[in-house]
């Protein structure tokens, strides 16, 4: 019965002498894998978004949080001359990546995402074209 | 120095007052370092770093804690009793602090040819030739450690909470259990000394006569009964969170919350202090009196704390079944063992 009680004081010294795993995190940021979920963003081609506003990912969207409105651009092409993300309401889910049928769309490993105020939650298009 | 109160010259006052603050200050000190500590040691023994931002590795974060419990919103609940509530933080926390007053420290220091015994309570007798101090400083801090428990039942019951309530009850029940484990346990003590004098029994043990190897199982009972009686882990079921919310403390905030840990950790001290005098030889060593006193009272509060990191909490009917079915006999064992080789 003393035994494991020794025991237990002995592991527990033994953890006294190794080194923390603690991140410190605003100072360290961890590395996030590749398949990491965070926040979203719309890839660039040719100097403009991929996008060609199919409707796809608000449709596959189970959390409803994409809004997009398609725009007719001088070629007569389609293109999304509205595209907002609900940040508050987005579930991380990656479904519409998967949905969008141009590759158009992609999750990055950005995760701070705190905001002060709901409307910054909102993330219009602006803030999600991919910055290189 | 001619001026003279009660037959003894003015800077044997002057010297009674100095010690009194000098150890009060430094156990102070010690209360909030030992917080601390506390977070520093078990996060590494969970091979994390505990604080590390305010100061250097967070060593400023007592005087923050202090600070931020200073500034807190006092809340007394409406339906409490008042006076029984703004008293009880601070029957919990003097006894605590004037237990140390028995407690000798180091050996005699001579002042401008005076002679002063490093022990509050206590003077030297010039006229005798030497250390006179309470002759019952052991009951002394039996007595005042079964008061400190009136504070934590007195803050259950005034809350006018029933997790308050039990919280306090469950401590006076421990109390109970593990104060006559633990009293037994030191009458080996006692039987070997022959006195309840602390100067004496430390006396005792000079050159490594340490009664921890004289009475190797009354030192594990005494120290591990007084875990059990000033609510350390794994024996602090009085604010056991996961069935009390935060136990008699459940009401308290800010400051008068700050006491009752204040208290918890002074007690901790006196415990381990009161441990070293009796079974680790008290300020006997290798170093100088004082030192070897602290080494010693420090390296027992490490123990509290590295105890605290291992243990789990004890429910509570195997809490009073080790106190009454195996702490208690295993003391009286002990007393009838120690009474037939002393007799022998």
């Amino acid at each position: 019965m003393i035994v494991p009680l020794l025991k237990g004081l002995k592991i527990t010294l033994s953890h006294l002498f190794q080194k923390p795993i603690t991140l410190q995190y605003p100072d360290e940021k961890p590395q996030v894998s590749p398949n990491f979920r965070g926040l979203h963003a719309l890839k660039v081609s040719h100097d403009r978004a991929k996008c060609v506003a199919c409707y796809l990912c608000p449709t596959v969207c189970p959390a409803k949080c994409i809004t997009v409105e398609a725009g007719e651009d001088q070629n007569h092409d389609k293109y999304a001359e509205r595209y907002e993300i609900d940040m508050l309401r987005c579930i991380f889910c990656g479904y519409c990546v998967e949905a969008c049928p141009v590759d158009a769309l992609k999750m990055t490993g950005e995760f701070e995402l705190a905001n002060y105020k709901r409307e910054d939650f909102v993330f219009i298009k602006e803030r999600l074209l991919e910055k290189r | 120095m001619g001026y003279e109160i009660l037959g003894l010259p003015m800077a044997y006052y002057i010297a009674m007052v100095a010690k009194v603050l000098v150890v009060f200050v430094f156990v102070l000190l010690t209360v909030a370092y030992a917080t601390y500590a506390e977070r520093k040691i078990i996060g590494h023994m969970q091979v994390r770093l505990g604080p590390m931002r305010t100061g250097w590795h967070g060593l400023l974060q007592p005087i923050a804690d202090g600070l931020k419990l200073f500034f807190k919103e006092e809340i007394i609940p409406s339906q409490s009793n008042k006076f029984a509530f703004l008293i009880a933080p601070l029957i919990a926390l003097v006894p605590a602090f004037i237990s140390f007053a028995v407690i000798p420290f180091g050996d005699t220091v001579e002042i401008a040819g005076y002679k002063i015994p490093l022990q509050i309570a206590a003077y030297y007798d010039t006229a005798a030739g030497k250390v006179i101090d309470i002759n019952v400083g052991v009951l002394y801090i039996l007595a005042l450690a079964s008061v400190g428990v009136y504070g934590i039942v007195l803050a259950g019951w005034a809350s006018n909470s029933k997790y308050s309530l039990l919280g306090g009850l469950r401590s006076s029940a421990q109390m109970i259990s593990y104060e006559l484990a633990a009293g037994l346990s030191i009458i080996a003590v006692f039987m070997l000394s022959e006195s309840l004098s602390l100067q004496k029994i430390v006396a005792d043990q000079a050159g490594f006569g340490w009664y921890a190897f004289k009475q190797p199982l009354a030192f594990i009972l005494f120290f591990i009964c007084s875990l059990a009686e000033i609510n350390r882990t794994p024996f602090d079921l009085p604010e056991a969170e996961s069935e009390l919310v935060s136990g008699f403390c459940t009401e308290y905030s800010s400051m008068k919350y700050a006491m009752f840990f204040m208290a918890e950790y002074a007690n901790m001290i006196t415990v381990c202090a009161v441990t070293t005098t009796l079974f680790l030889g008290g300020w006997h060593g290798p170093f100088p009196p004082v030192i070897n006193f602290i080494a010693k009272v420090y390296f027992l509060i490490f123990t509290c704390m590295w105890i605290r990191a291992t243990y789990p909490r004890y429910r509570y009917d195997q809490l009073m079944r080790l106190g009454w079915k195996v702490f208690l006999p295993l003391s009286l064992l002990n007393i009838v063992a120690t009474g037939v080789v002393v007799a022998l």
